[in-house]
C-alpha cells in the first residue's frame, strides 16, 4: 500500500492544535498507564507471596494476659493451655509464638557470622516455638532435624536470651553459607553467643511486608522458646483439614476454661489466615485496584477524545475529501489515510510518553525508594495506546470513506 | 446577556449531546480522582497540633554510635539511661518522657472478662504541652511524678465503658492487679497523625484508652508495649539490665518558646553528649537532633508513599482529562466557525464572543462539577477498598472538599476553554461569509 505520509503532514501543518492536543494525550496518558501497571504488577506480586504457611487451616489466637505473674507460673499456664489446645478434636496442633508470618512486622534481629562483627551479614525475623511449631505452621523441613522437647528455653518476660540451636529458612541458610553447607554451622544473632543451626525449612516468611525488608526476604529463623512473657503469647493453632471454623471456635472456650483471666481482643483477637494475608496487604490491594481503575477509566476518555476530534476533522474535510473520492481514490485509501494520519500522531506522543513515563517513575524510584521500572510495560503501553489510536480513529475514519465523491461539487 | 448567553450554551451543548457528555465525564472522573486522593492525602499529611508545632520538639541522642547508628542519624528514640539524665537536667521549661504500655482492667460490675487497654506512660508535663483536653478532673501535677503515684487518667471512651460516662474523678480503678486512682477524664483527644508516637505507631491509631504516670510504670517495671529497638549482643534478663541496656524504648518531648531557647537546648543536648563521651560511655563525637513536630513527621516519613504516589497519578489523569476537554471544545467551537463570523459580521466584539464561549466552557465545567462530586462522595464513602482502614476512615467528604471540587471544575474547564475560545475570537468574519 502506498502510504501517503507527505499529503498528511501537510495537512497537518494547518490543524496544528488539533494534532498537539492528541499526541499530549497519548503521551501522558502513555506516561501515567506505564506507571500504572507497573504499580500493578508489583502490588500483585506482593499479594501472591507465599507464606509457607498451611494457610487453609492455620489460626493465631492473640492471648493477652489480665494480670501480672511471675515467669515460672505464666510458664505453666501456657504449657497446660498448649495441652488443652491440642486435645480439641479439630485441632491437629499448637505451638506458642511471639509472632507469626505476615503478622505486619514484628521481631528482627541482625545477624553476624562472628561475635566481634560490626557489620550485620543479614538481617532476619526472629520466631519463637517449640518442637510444634513446624508441624503447626505447616512448613517444610528440608534439611536437618526438629528441635527435641528438652532444647526447647523458656523465655520470660523481655529476656533477651539466646538458644544454643536454630533453624533457619533456606533463604537465611544460602545468604549466610551460600556453598549449600549451611547444616550444623553457627551464627550469631544479636546474642553474646552462637546458634547452631540444626535443620533448614523450605519457606518462611517473614512478619513484615514493608519494602525495606525486600532485600532481606525469606530469611527467618526459629529459635526453641516458649514465651512465658507476662504481657501475652501468641498460639499458633493448626486445625485438621476442613474443621478450620469448628477449631477456632473451640479453641478460645478451651483456654477460658483454663483460665478466665486472659483477654481476646474483639477485633484481632482469633484471626484465620485468610483474614491475616487480607489484613497485611491492604495498601497493596488498594494501590492495585486503584491504579487499575485509573487506567480504565483514562484509556476510555482518551479514546473517545480521539473519537471525538476526529469526527471533526472529518466532518471539516468531506468536501476535500469529495475531491480526493473523485479524482480516483478508493474507499480504502480514505480510511488509510486516516488511521495513517493518527499513527504518525500516536507515535510522536509515545515518543514523549516513553520520555514522561521513565521521569515518573525516577521521581517515584527517588522519592520513594521504589524499584526502575523494566522496559516491558513501556513497550506494553505504547502497544496499548497505538492499538487504542487505531481502534478509535477506525469509526470516523470509516464514515469519512464513505463520503461520496459527489461532495466535491457541493456547496460554493 | 449572562441569561442569553447561558441559553445559548446550553442550545449548543444539546445539539451534540454525545461530545457534552463526554466532557463532563472528563471533567467529572478526572475531578474525582483528584478529590478523593487528595482528601486521604489532606488527612494524613495535615498538621495534628498546629499551634503548637513550631514550639514541641523531639530531642535524639546518638547512644549506637557511628558504626551501629542508622547511616549517621541518631536512633528514633532515647535509652533508658539518656531519657533518664534529660528528665533529671530539666533544661526545658516543659519536658515529657512517654512510651506505650498494655494494662488490662479487671473484672467487676457486670463484665465478667478483663478488658485489654492501650496507654501511655508519661510525665505530668504531657497533658499542658500536647494540650490535651479534659472532661472531668485534670492531670497528675509535678508531685505526681514525684511521688511515682498511681494516679490515672482515662479517655472517655474508657470512662464510657467503666464508669458508664459518669463523672470518675477519685474513684479507684483496678489495672492488672494494681490498684489506680483516676485523675481525670480526657476529652476526645486522639491527634492524627500521632506526631508524640511515631516510634511505636505509623502516626494513625485508636485513641489511647488511658494515661500512667511514667515513674510508676518503671516502679512496676512494665516493659514497652510498642516498638523496642537495639544494637549489638544483647545478654538482659533483668529489668535493671534492660534498662542498662542500649535499648531504645522512650519518646521525649520538650516545648520550647523561642529560638533562643531552641538554640539553648540544642546546645545543652550536645554538651550531655559530650560529657558521655567523657565519662567514656560514648567512643564518638555528640551527635543529637532536635527536631519539632513538623520536621519529625517528615522524618519518620508519616504520610504513606501510596498517598502521595496516588495523589500524583490522579492529578495526571485530571491533567489528561483536561487536555481531552480543550481539543473537544475546539472540535466544538471551531465547528461553530460560520456562525461566529455571521455574528462577528453583525457587530459583536471579541470581547462578547469570549464572554459567550467561556460561559459555555463554565456550564460543563459546573456539569462535570456536580458529577465530580457525586463520583467523590461515592468514592470516600468506598475508599476503605482503596487504602488501610486506619487511614481510610480519616477520609471525609466535608464542606471545604465539596466547595474544592465545584471550584476545581469549574476553574479547570474555563482556564481550558481559554484557547479554544481564542481561537474562535480570532474567526475572520469575512472570510468564513465568503466561503459559506
Amino acid at each position: 500500500m502506498n502510504l501517503q505520509i507527505r499529503p498528511i503532514l501537510a495537512a497537518l501543518r494547518r490543524h496544528k492544535a488539533g494534532t498537539v492536543l492528541i499526541a499530549l494525550q497519548i503521551a501522558l496518558t502513555l506516561a501515567i498507564v506505564c506507571n500504572a501497571l507497573f504499580i500493578i504488577h508489583a502490588r500483585l506480586a506482593n499479594l501472591s507471596e507465599a507464606s509457607g504457611v498451611d494457610e487453609a487451616n492455620v489460626f493465631v489466637i492473640q492471648n493477652q494476659w489480665a494480670a501480672e505473674r511471675p515467669t515460672s507460673e505464666v510458664d505453666a499456664q501456657v504449657r497446660a493451655d498448649l495441652l488443652a489446645l491440642r486435645q480439641l478434636p479439630g485441632v491437629r496442633d499448637a505451638t506458642p509464638a511471639t509472632g507469626y508470618p505476615l503478622k505486619g512486622g514484628g521481631w528482627d534481629n541482625f545477624v553476624t557470622l562472628t561475635p566481634d562483627q560490626v557489620q550485620p551479614t543479614t538481617d532476619a525475623a526472629v520466631y519463637t516455638g517449640d518442637e510444634h511449631f513446624i508441624d503447626t505452621l505447616g512448613l517444610k523441613l528440608v534439611a536437618g532435624r526438629n528441635f527435641r522437647p528438652d532444647e526447647v528455653m523458656v523465655m520470660g518476660t523481655g529476656q533477651a536470651i539466646t538458644p544454643p540451636t536454630v533453624i533457619v529458612s533456606k533463604a537465611l541458610a544460602d545468604k549466610l553459607f551460600p556453598a549449600g553447607d549451611a547444616l550444623g554451622k553457627s551464627f550469631y544473632a544479636m546474642g553474646a553467643t552462637p546458634s547452631t543451626i540444626i535443620g533448614i525449612v523450605d519457606t518462611l516468611h517473614r512478619q513484615g511486608v514493608d519494602p525495606w525488608s525486600n532485600s532481606h526476604a525469606g530469611q527467618s529463623l526459629i529459635w526453641p522458646a516458649r514465651s512465658a512473657d507476662a504481657r501475652g503469647v501468641y498460639y499458633i493453632v493448626r486445625a485438621k483439614p476442613g474443621q478450620l471454623a469448628a477449631a477456632m471456635r473451640e479453641a478460645p472456650k478451651a483456654l477460658l476454661a483454663q483460665s478466665r483471666l486472659r483477654i481476646f481482643d474483639p477485633k484481632d483477637g482469633i484471626q484465620d489466615y485468610a483474614t491475616i494475608r487480607h489484613k497485611v496487604y491492604d495498601g497493596d490491594r488498594g494501590m492495585a485496584i486503584l491504579m487499575a481503575i485509573i487506567c480504565v477509566v483514562l484509556l476510555a476518555i482518551t479514546g473517545a477524545g480521539i473519537v471525538g476530534l476526529t469526527s471533526f476533522w472529518v466532518s471539516q474535510r468531506r468536501r476535500q475529501i469529495g475531491v480526493r473520492r473523485a479524482l480516483g481514490a478508493r474507499k480504502r485509501d480514505i480510511l488509510a489515510y486516516f488511521l495513517t494520519e493518527n499513527f504518525l500522531i500516536s507515535g510522536c506522543g509515545a515518543v514523549v510518553g516513553v520520555v514522561l513515563a521513565y521521569a515518573f517513575n525516577l521521581w517515584t524510584v527517588s522519592h520513594f525508594e521504589l524499584d526502575r521500572m523494566s522496559a516491558i510495560y513501556v513497550v506494553i503501553g505504547v502497544i496499548v495506546l497505538l492499538l487504542l489510536g487505531q481502534a478509535a480513529t477506525f469509526a470516523p475514519a470509516r464514515r469519512a470513506s464513505r463520503v461520496p465523491p459527489v461532495e466535491a461539487t457541493r456547496s460554493v | 446577556m449572562f441569561g442569553y448567553y447561558l441559553d445559548l450554551a446550553l442550545r449548543s451543548l444539546k445539539r451534540n449531546p454525545a461530545l457534552t457528555v463526554l466532557m463532563v465525564m472528563a471533567i467529572g472522573f478526572g475531578v474525582a480522582a483528584s478529590m478523593i486522593t487528595y482528601s486521604v492525602f489532606r488527612a494524613v499529611s495535615g498538621n495534628p497540633i498546629p499551634d503548637k508545632s513550631a514550639q514541641l520538639f523531639m530531642p535524639q541522642i546518638d547512644a549506637w554510635g557511628p558504626q551501629q547508628n542508622d547511616k549517621g542519624e541518631p536512633a528514633e528514640a532515647l535509652t533508658y539511661v539518656d531519657a533518664m539524665a534529660l528528665l533529671r537536667a530539666h533544661a526545658a521549661k516543659r519536658q515529657t518522657l512517654l512510651y506505650l504500655v498494655q494494662l488490662s482492667a479487671m473484672p467487676g460490675g457486670s463484665r465478667e472478662l478483663p478488658l485489654g487497654l492501650n496507654g501511655y506512660a508519661v510525665t505530668s508535663d504531657f497533658f499542658p504541652m500536647f494540650d490535651v483536653p479534659f472532661r472531668y478532673g485534670n492531670g497528675w501535677g509535678a508531685q505526681g511524678d514525684e511521688a511515682r503515684a498511681s494516679d490515672v487518667v482515662i479517655s472517655a471512651e474508657l470512662n464510657r465503658k467503666l464508669f458508664a460516662g459518669a463523672y470518675s474523678v477519685g474513684r479507684t480503678l483496678d489495672l492488672g492487679g494494681h490498684d489506680y486512682r483516676v485523675v481525670g477524664v480526657a476529652g476526645h483527644w486522639n491527634p492524627q497523625p500521632r506526631f508524640y508516637d511515631l516510634f511505636s505507631t505509623s502516626g494513625f491509631a485508636d485513641e489511647p484508652d488511658f494515661y500512667m504516670v511514667f515513674n510508676r510504670a518503671l516502679d512496676l517495671q512494665m516493659r514497652p508495649g510498642g516498638r523496642n529497638s537495639c544494637r549489638g549482643a544483647l545478654t538482659f534478663t533483668t529489668w535493671e539490665e534492660y534498662t542498662q541496656s542500649n535499648c531504645v524504648w522512650v519518646t521525649p518531648w520538650v516545648e520550647l518558646n523561642t529560638p533562643d531557647e531552641v538554640a539553648r537546648y540544642r546546645g545543652f543536648l550536645t554538651h550531655y553528649a559530650a560529657d558521655q563521651q567523657h565519662a567514656g560511655r560514648f567512643s564518638w563525637a555528640p551527635n543529637v537532633r532536635l527536631r519539632d513536630v513538623t520536621q519529625w513527621m517528615d522524618y519518620e516519613h508519616v504520610v504513606p508513599p501510596e498517598s502521595r504516589i496516588s495523589l500524583a497519578v490522579a492529578l495526571g489523569f485530571f491533567l489528561i482529562c483536561l487536555v481531552n476537554t480543550i481539543g473537544l471544545l475546539l472540535a466544538k467551537f471551531m465547528r461553530r466557525a460560520g456562525e461566529i463570523g455571521v455574528r462577528r459580521a453583525l457587530g459583536a466584539s471579541r470581547r462578547e464572543i469570549y464572554t459567550q464561549y467561556l460561559i459555555e466552557a463554565g456550564t460543563v465545567g459546573l456539569a462535570g462539577g456536580v458529577l465530580g462530586l457525586l463520583l467523590t462522595a461515592l468514592g470516600v464513602a468506598g475508599v476503605g477498598i482503596l487504602f488501610q482502614p486506619h487511614i481510610a476512615k480519616l477520609a471525609r467528604l466535608d464542606f471545604s472538599l465539596v466547595g474544592l471540587t465545584l471550584a476545581v471544575a469549574i476553574v479547570a474547564t474555563v482556564l481550558a476553554a481559554f484557547y479554544p475560545t481564542w481561537r474562535a475570537a480570532r474567526v475572520q468574519p469575512a472570510w468564513q461569509l465568503k466561503s459559506s
